[in-house]
């Protein structure tokens, strides 16, 4: 018999840290079945900032750059704008991502800024022990909405394949989730679909992925799966926000 | 060499690109904004990268990512600006990563004024961001002196994989004279061993990280850095000693407000008054030989800076409190005169 | 046997959701063997109905479960 499935090469031989059931470890892992498919780990640079994912320099294999928390684009632009031929990715929690980092975010998507994001909406602040994230759903219990949401107070949550697509720059933004094996496949097409674009030098790309995080949701992690599907999907239509490269026709 | 006639800020842009800076990020703040429209007309003819943030944090964070891949990267403010670069600042020393950072100085705190000042000394020779960690500081007081402090700081940068800092003001910034640019090989320092550019499947992959959630190995990642610290110390003090062999009152200052100084101090001799000048061009680290060695003969030092007085903490330190060391300043933007300071020479008085 | 599913046991953290996603039902948790972090790890109960189809190795977020065919 052959081994069919396995720990991707991209992905180093090291325990992931995240808590039992974090969804974090399946994106990590489709993210590096794609740099292997593609054979491009030698030639990628990722970028990981603040969050439950910082340490993810010890996973993937490609060379890493730690970013301050919201400035992974930035720290992105910095490198693909002097090494054009290399991939570069971002891995970013909502938080980081749709927080404090909202005008990196913006900006390197109008600039259209050749390079992937991976984009973690668990709707929390995971490392720090479950605070309200931007992207925390009206009602939803956090550690700073104890009272659950309310957007009198604390506003609405952003939907960002929604507000990236309206910018030029974007070439490519997608929402997808991991809370099934079927939305799983779709999620590693989206990734792939990413690096492509980003080969054809078309601009910007965003994959959204929804997640879960089972320690400070307060659930199982099955339970937690239940929770994307029933909570975050309706809120979060999964879906191709953008798309330049179909306009094109090409593929 | 060829000579021409040059604004500052447009010589710090040329002398970067000359030193093989492959990229630029800024953002517009009087009074530096001229060097990032040079950038922005000379970076890409001469095969780099000119880019114009979304602010000057994102800008810090752009020269963060290319830096990471050896490129020599750059970017420049004024005071506000710096204060919102620190946290990348402080990532870029904790991450042993070269770059060159610029301030051209303005009146603060808050909006404060657009005029030349000197009030960051303390913020960029003491905390330019969180943590332990210092950057080499380079203070010019020309035009020339910017830009061959440009091409040492990315030498230095590189030799020591830390931030580097020209330190100037609004004054040298708008200012014109002649200047010539030095042949330098940007590649003098080797980064493979370090850069993020890609393994090729050749090497064990390079993590670029300030990180280290074990105590012990932070501490190790610091003291490390003051090692090398440490040696930065002992060889790379520079200072200019004017007139102070036989001074019996020594003038201290730096950048612009050291030219002005310089006046008054020959203003001083002219009337039979010892005076000498001594001009730190390193900020960090702070000369202390050399102004021991400068006030030898003197019997008070006078502080002159275009702020409260922060320096002066430094001199103080230096020669350890042994000799009194008054201060004259003006701040907000004003520049002092060559006859207020000799006023105040008169009064402090070397001689008695 | 048709496919064979191991479990990377000092890997697994008990969290189960390759149990939900394997489509024969032949995947549970230990009840009374803990890997070195105490977690009651995943296991197959039943190889011969293991059809290879990698699901609950798709599922699993610690790359612990290999597949082989």
């Amino acid at each position: 018999m052959a081994v069919v499935f396995e720990r991707p090469k991209a992905l180093l031989d090291v325990p992931f840290h995240y808590c039992p059931g974090c969804t974090h470890g399946i994106v990590h892992r489709l993210l590096a079945e794609v740099l292997d498919e593609m054979g491009i780990e030698g030639e990628t640079v990722g970028v990981c900032p603040v969050g439950c994912s910082v340490m993810a320099y010890d996973y993937f294999g490609c060379d890493m750059i730690e970013a301050p928390h919201g400035r992974a684009p930035a720290v992105a632009t910095g490198v693909k704008r002097t090494n054009p031929d290399k991939f570069v990715f971002t891995y970013q929690g909502d938080g980081d991502l749709a927080a404090i980092g909202t005008a990196e975010t913006v900006h390197s998507a109008t600039r259209g800024e050749n390079i992937v994001v991976i984009f973690i909406n668990n709707t929390i602040y995971g490392m720090t022990g479950g605070q309200m994230a931007p992207t925390t759903i009206p009602g939803q219990v956090t550690q700073t909405t104890p009272f659950g949401r309310d957007p009198e107070l604390a506003g609405y949550p952003v939907r960002v394949c929604e507000m990236l697509s309206t910018l030029t720059g974007t070439a490519y933004a997608e929402r997808v989730a991991v809370d099934s094996v079927p939305h799983i496949r779709d999620a590693k097409k989206a990734i792939r679909k990413a690096f492509e674009t980003q080969k054809n030098k078309k601009g910007f790309s965003i994959v959204e992925v929804l997640s879960t995080c089972p320690t400070n949701w307060g659930l199982t992690p099955v339970e937690a799966l239940k929770r994307l599907q029933d909570e975050m999907i309706p809120y979060y239509p999964l879906g191709v926000y953008k798309d330049t490269t179909a306009e094109e026709g090409n593929k | 060499m060829e000579r021409n006639l040059m604004k500052g800020n447009e010589a710090l842009a040329e002398a970067a690109i000359r030193a093989g800076c492959k990229c630029f990020f800024g953002y517009p703040i009087t009074p530096q904004t001229e060097l990032a429209a040079y950038m922005a007309k000379r970076m890409h003819k001469a095969g780099g990268v000119f880019l114009q943030a979304e602010s000057e944090i994102a800008a810090i964070n752009m020269v963060l990512g290319a830096a990471s891949t050896g490129v020599r990267a750059m970017t420049s403010s004024s005071s506000p600006g710096l204060s919102l670069k620190s946290e990348g600042i402080s990532y870029i020393a904790g991450s042993d990563v070269p770059a060159v950072i610029i301030n051209v100085q303005r009146g603060g705190p808050g909006l404060g004024g657009i005029q030349p000042s000197q009030a960051d000394y303390w913020q960029t020779t003491k905390a330019l961001g969180h943590g332990d960690f210092h950057l080499l500081v380079f203070a010019p007081a020309s035009v020339q002196e910017m830009v061959d402090m440009v091409v040492k700081a990315f030498d230095k940068a590189d030799q020591y994989r830390m931030p580097a800092m020209i330190l100037a003001d609004g004054l040298l910034g708008q200012m014109m004279e002649p200047v010539s640019f030095p042949e330098i090989n940007p590649d003098a320092h080797d980064k493979s061993g370090w850069a993020a550019t890609g393994h090729k499947g050749q090497r064990e992959h390079h993590i670029i990280n300030s990180l280290y959630l074990k105590p012990d190995e932070l501490e190790k990642s610091v003291t490390d850095r003051f090692a090398r610290y440490d040696q930065i110390k002992e060889n790379e003090t520079d200072a200019e000693l004017y007139l102070t062999e036989d001074c019996d009152i020594l003038l201290c200052a730096f950048g612009a407000t050291a030219r002005v100084v310089k006046s008054a101090v020959n203003d001083a001799r002219a009337q039979g008054i010892k005076a000498g000048l001594f001009r730190p061009k390193t900020l960090w680290p702070f000369p202390v030989k050399e102004i021991n060695e400068a006030a030898k003969s003197a019997k008070k030092l006078l502080s002159v800076e275009m702020s409260m007085g922060q320096m002066i903490d430094d001199i103080k330190l230096a020669i350890n409190c042994s000799k009194p060391v008054e201060f004259y300043g003006r701040t907000g933007g004003v520049i002092p005169t060559p006859a207020e300071v000799l006023a105040e020479i008169k009064k402090v008085g070397g001689a008695e | 046997m048709l496919a064979k599913m191991t479990v990377i046991t000092e890997r697994c953290k008990g969290c189960g959701l390759c149990v939900t996603a394997c489509p024969k039902k032949i995947v549970s948790l230990q009840k009374e063997k803990r890997n070195k972090k105490g977690y009651f790890y995943a296991e197959c109960t039943d190889m011969d109905s293991c059809i290879g189809c990698t699901m609950c190795a798709m599922m699993c977020p610690d790359c612990a479960i290999v597949i082989e065919k």
